[in-house]
């Protein structure tokens, strides 16, 4: 095991863990961009799919998106944001902007498409009864139909959230540092025990993203609405048919 | 992008037309080596599951780990034993096919209907020509179903094994596109992929569509 020896010594290096290509250098350029991504990919999608779940106006936009958002590559995002924020800041787009911009777009389709889906299969009789209780829309918004829907709203933020963590070192091709620039100067270098130290880094990262929000959609989703079925870690992100995320 | 570069030029996709073909043919032939193993894999795999019912937790909760490891990562991660080559591309495009599929045909093989299953036994089919003639044609749907998601889903994926040498629409999209500043590239490499994986899909819902007359029967 004499390679997995060379991996735990570049981990221990200190000259990895100083200067400009620095490990906690890395680590928070990744987790700051995806941090980033995802909170802007929220501010945006969450109220779209909310406004469109609600009032069922618009479901054609949604079902628009959820399509472009599977046919698109995660690295298609990331290539098509970075002519854009070229063209929009007339300088050359290089480092945090493009990633970003790249990652702010593969987060909304999935939020949108399943915060639109979840709104939309709330029982009808529910609503009813709710209207007639006296609840004004935004009430029925907030008190019922998200704490009914929050299973597959959640599903989709966490779909998002893991597609971000992974498509992160993409941004490194595009200037953005993160653990994704040991993997291409690795490459570059034929420096397969660096490839492989920051691989193992950003498979941990995304596995404890998944099993975060995993945790997260257990202790937020009221007792009474099921568990969902399948797996210890709660349902795998992908698989269903309407939560589609590129990566 | 260099100044004065424009964002789009159509003149650069007509003079590289053979190379956009080439490059597809690259695309094409590492996505179906996957979806094909993949499917012979899960296929297996889903068979063991209608034998021992209790294998299916297990099996979901290391794929679903397995599909949340990001595509650079797992492209990279067998390069020390497998090296820069085909087969480390396939053992990760392989692995996330098999989330999907494992679980669109056992999904599928669950749904068939109690009573449909007692007919068949009824009618003294074998537990193989159950399996064949009676439960597979019920679960078509469902597992064509996964097949579309899993082919489009290889096809984004292999973009990003370009990174270890495999080339495909990935080349146009970061070699040519990204790292020589030439956005044309990157616009030409996206927009095929997008066409490819409109095609392959609408193709495999053809497919099944003709597999399955009697849906078509039903919904007349």
């Amino acid at each position: 095991m004499d390679f997995l020896g060379q991996v735990l010594a570049w981990y221990t290096d200190p000259a990895n863990w100083t200067g400009n290509n620095a490990i906690p250098l890395r680590l928070w350029q990744h987790l700051s961009l995806s941090v980033a991504s995802l909170a802007a990919g929220l501010a945006i999608a969450l109220p779209i799919g909310l406004y469109i779940g609600h009032t069922g106006r618009g479901a054609r936009v949604a079902v628009a998106v959820s399509n472009i958002g599977r046919a698109v590559p995660s690295l298609g995002w990331l290539g098509i944001a970075y002519p854009i924020s070229t063209g929009l800041f007339q300088r050359a787009g290089i480092g945090f902007l493009p990633a970003f911009i790249g990652l702010v777009a593969l987060a909304i389709p999935p939020i949108v498409t399943n915060t639109h889906a979840g709104l939309r299969d709330v029982d009808a009789e529910l609503r009813e009864a709710a209207r007639g209780m006296g609840m004004r829309e935004l009430q029925l918004l907030m008190r019922l139909e998200v704490p009914v829907a929050l299973t597959v709203i959640l599903a989709g933020i966490r779909v998002s959230a893991v597609a971000v963590v992974a498509t992160t070192p993409l941004a490194a091709l595009v200037g953005g540092g993160t653990l994704g620039a040991y993997i291409l100067q690795g490459l570059a270098l034929s420096d397969e025990v660096r490839v492989f130290a920051a691989a193992v880094m950003v498979a941990l990262l995304a596995v404890l993203t998944e099993l975060a929000f995993a945790w997260l959609q257990r202790r937020l989703v009221s007792p009474g609405l099921g568990a969902p079925d399948g797996a210890p870690w709660g349902e795998p992100s992908r698989p269903t048919v309407e939560t589609i995320a590129s990566r | 992008m260099t100044e004065g570069e424009p964002v789009f030029r159509i003149d650069w996709v007509l003079e590289h037309l053979d190379t956009l073909a080439q490059r597809i043919g690259e695309h094409m032939l590492v996505t179906v080596i996957a979806v094909v193993v993949g499917f012979v894999i899960s296929f297996g795999l889903a068979l063991a599951v209608r034998r021992y019912p209790r294998i299916y937790g297990p099996i979901l909760a290391v794929s679903g780990i397995l599909y949340a490891i990001p595509s650079i990562a797992l492209f990279v991660l067998f390069i020390p034993i497998t090296g820069l080559s085909l087969l480390t591309a396939e053992i990760a495009l392989v692995s996330y096919t098999l989330v999907i599929l494992v679980r669109n045909i056992v999904t599928g093989l669950r749904g068939v209907p109690a009573e449909v299953i007692d007919a068949a036994r009824g009618m003294g089919y074998t537990d193989g020509q159950r399996l064949w003639r009676v439960e597979l044609p019920i679960a078509l749907p469902i597992i064509v179903a996964g097949l579309r998601i899993a082919t489009v889903t290889t096809i984004g994926l292999v973009t990003i094994a370009t990174l270890i040498g495999m080339g495909g629409l990935g080349y146009l999209i970061v070699n040519i596109g990204v790292t020589q500043r030439f956005p044309t590239a990157t616009i030409t490499g996206v927009v095929i992929v997008v066409l490819l994986s409109t095609i392959v899909d609408l193709s495999l819902q053809t497919v099944e569509r003709r597999l399955t007359p009697w849906a078509r029967a039903r919904a007349a």
